[in-house]
């Protein structure tokens, strides 16, 4: 395309809210704490056939400091719990978190001496998507609803200010 | 039921040392018994069993001894394999093994206080753990051990004599397979020390059992070995039925035989795609992974559900094949063998493949018996051990297949023989649906199974049947038993403690990645960093199974 092409004489306006929505949209970089059976159904999510990079999420990270969504797929334990906090807390902002499946969710069907009953006991959670485990299109739908929040900014950065979970401060 | 050999606690080591010279050098599980709440009086509160195996494979023997004091004297110097095992019993029943070289918590945190398989300890009762044990204790001593650091006279330790790195694996590592934590110490690029904590995926299982019906236990017993649901489920049932009597139909070992091979694909081309990709290999992940998907979508239409599957009741499974089962079976297994070949051609000859596993993760078969390993782990170093073979169910005497062995027992042979065994259960599949029996899938008997569905809304006796089934359990007469088969890891068993009720009064697991894993410090020492990562992935442990 020559220099001078009058095609090129296009401008873009937008907000700058909506460009930074844009660009975080469509650049999420997931880092995933898969500890049980949903990390299972997560490699199909990252498998060809579900293929999670059609939805500009492939870059999956397992350092959470090259990470913004955390998704949390599996059981995590009393045992875990601290690591978890570790984790998301390396992870820098602006962050999301996902919590993939009733273990995660609620403790699921491990309701017992072990297991901790929800995430969201030691970490904020965004969101929530149920079974045991998830179908992996629930957690690309997931994925997709995020993403449109996302654009329309509607997530608030001071969103987690007030959140104290039961290891914080202790 | 099992034939219980009794010893009193003093002459156990002596009568277990007596029994290993007699043949019976393989040690399946060591677990305790709490019978507290039993409902008949036993000689004393706690109970150890201890569960061998012989030489030959063919039988098994249960070992129990009262305990009249919460202690005993350890068999570790017998069997290597019993350290992990005796450690488990002292965390979850608080006994003592007098002379332990490492007696301390396993699968709880280090903050816990209590014993959790006791009968009076709250099932619900969750403590929270504040900080991560740092694992130095046992690292010191294990330098110890090998005159890296010496024990000063304040009962401290030294500095090392060498410039060590130290590094953890895990438990959140994209090679950690899950939750396992290996903190090693380096010299260099090589592992000097290893220790390794588990316990990140304890999600008390068999507490769990203790309150719930046999049947509400299979989609738990799902969660074992997630990534071959249904060969947990078989065992577990198995077990039971064994413990009931019953024989099930010949169409329902068939059907159980399939679907037990079809499981065992399932598990190794997972188990081959990751640790392909933990070599670098990517490629081969979609080869591998993609026919996985075809299994979970005839899996799902058979049974709902992709993974978690809980196909398999007491008494048969929820319902027969159905119609146009074979032909998408068929399907399947055409795809299964073309992710192999395809993968096969990019490894077979392949020399970063060779270079990478060759003489790496080496375990010998002395040792690999002694620690109580179990599967394609002990078949790839040139024990023959199946149990499809060595004490066949289901009818497997009549399927034509191989035993895959392997011959030094590194990551190659245990990459080879899960590639063999894909072989051979395709080929084992194949003779099932070749000669599928006909008949019913579930046991004729009110009391196991439950009635049709049609019975249950038309006549109050079919209504009172399910009503009762479900809400009281399938109630398996009083006693003890251990059951296991060939699941894609090795012998899975379950030992079951029932009181007549509809709920097992104890379940214990015996689980082959546990066993598997216990030996994994001692074969990565001395082996470089990279390799240690592949060592972990070709012994496929599975968290859910190994931490229960
Ligand atoms: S939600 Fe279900 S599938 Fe997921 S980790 Fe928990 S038990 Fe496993």
């Amino acid at each position: 395309m020559e220099l001078n092409s009058p095609s090129l004489e296009v401008a873009i306006t937008t907000k700058l809210d909506e460009a930074i929505g844009w660009a975080r949209e469509s650049s999420l970089w997931p880092m995933i704490f898969g500890t049980a059976c949903c990390a299972i159904e997560f490699m199909s999510v990252a498998a060809s056939k579900y293929d999670i990079s059609r939805f500009g999420a492939e870059v999956v990270r397992f350092s959470p400091r090259q990470a913004d969504l955390l998704i949390v797929a599996g059981t995590i334990t009393y045992k875990q719990a601290p690591i978890l906090k570790q984790i998301y807390e390396q992870m820098s902002e602006p962050k999301w978190v996902i919590s993939m499946g009733a273990c995660a969710c609620s403790g699921g069907f491990y309701d017992n001496y072990t297991t901790l009953q929800g995430i969201d006991e030691i970490i904020p959670v965004d969101l929530y998507v149920g079974g045991c485990p998830p179908r992996p299109e629930a957690l690309i739908d997931a994925l997709l609803k995020l993403q449109n929040d996302l654009r329309t900014n509607k997530y608030n950065p001071n969103r987690h200010e007030g959140f104290k979970g039961r290891l914080d401060n202790v | 039921m099992s034939e219980i050999i009794k010893a009193t606690s003093i002459e156990l080591h002596s009568f277990i040392k007596t029994k290993y010279e007699e043949g019976f050098n393989y040690l399946l599980d060591i677990t305790a018994i709490d019978y507290s709440e039993y409902v008949t009086a036993n000689e004393e509160q706690f109970a150890l069993v201890y569960i061998l195996r012989h030489e030959s494979f063919k039988e098994h023997i249960v070992i129990k001894t009262y305990l009249k004091k919460l202690e005993i004297e350890t068999i570790t110097d017998i069997f290597r394999g019993a350290d992990w095992l005796e450690r488990e019993v002292y965390d979850q029943y608080g006994i003592i093994f007098k002379k332990h070289p490492n007696l301390r918590r396993i699968l709880n945190h280090k903050e816990f206080v209590g014993h959790p398989l006791r009968k009076s300890y709250p099932i619900t009762k969750g403590q929270l753990l504040h900080e991560v044990d740092d694992l130095i204790e046992e690292m010191n001593n294990r330098l110890l051990s090998k005159n890296v650091v010496c024990k000063l006279e304040s009962g401290t330790f030294s500095d090392c004599n060498k410039d060590l790195m130290f590094l953890n694996l895990g438990p959140s590592h994209p090679a950690s397979h899950g939750t396992i934590r290996t903190y090693v110490a380096l010299d260099g690029e090589t592992i000097e020390c290893a220790v390794s904590e588990i316990g990140y995926l304890h999600r008390g299982f068999e507490k769990s059992c203790e309150n719930h019906t046999y049947n509400q236990i299979i989609p738990y017993t799902d969660r074992l070995n997630y990534c071959s649901a249904i060969s947990n489920n078989i065992s577990f049932v198995k077990t039971v039925e064994e413990m009931l009597g019953v024989e099930i139909s010949e169409r329902a070992q068939a059907i159980r035989v399939m679907l037990l091979e079809l499981s065992r694909i399932e598990d190794h081309v997972v188990c081959l795609a990751a640790v392909l990709v933990d070599m670098g290999g990517l490629t081969n992940y979609w080869y591998m992974y993609n026919p996985r998907e075809d299994i979970y979508d005839l899996l799902s239409k058979l049974t709902g559900a992709r993974l978690t599957n809980s196909y398999m009741r007491v008494g048969g499974m929820t319902n027969d094949l159905y119609e146009g089962f074979e032909e998408d079976l068929k399907e399947v297994i055409k795809k299964v063998k073309y992710g192999v070949e395809q993968t096969l051609s990019l490894i077979k000859h392949n020399r970063i493949f060779h270079d990478r596993t060759q003489n790496v993760g080496v375990i010998s078969a002395e040792n690999a018996l002694n620690y109580a390993m179990t599967g394609p782990n002990l078949r790839a170093c040139g024990v023959a051990f199946d149990m499809r073979k060595d004490a066949p169910y289901y009818g497997y005497e009549k399927y034509e297949f191989d035993v895959v062995v392997g011959s030094v027992g590194d990551v190659y042979d245990r990459v080879m023989v899960r590639f063999g065994e894909i072989d051979e259960s395709i080929k084992i599949i194949e003779q099932v649906m070749q000669n599928l029996p006909e008949g019913e899938v579930c046991v004729k008997d009110n009391s196991i199974t439950l009635p049709k569905k049609e019975a249950v809304y038309t006549t109050i006796e079919g209504a009172m049947n399910q009503f009762k089934l479900t809400f009281e359990g399938v109630k398996v007469p009083i006693g003890e038993h251990y059951g296991s088969i060939e699941a894609t890891n090795g012998e899975l068993g379950f030992f079951i403690v029932s009181d007549g009720s509809g709920i097992p009064y104890k379940v214990k697991v015996k689980a082959p990645s546990f066993t598997a894993m216990s030996a994994y410090p001692e074969m990565v020492e001395g082996a470089q960093l990279a390799d240690a990562i592949l060592t972990l992935g070709s012994l496929n442990i599975i968290a859910g199974e190994m931490d229960r």
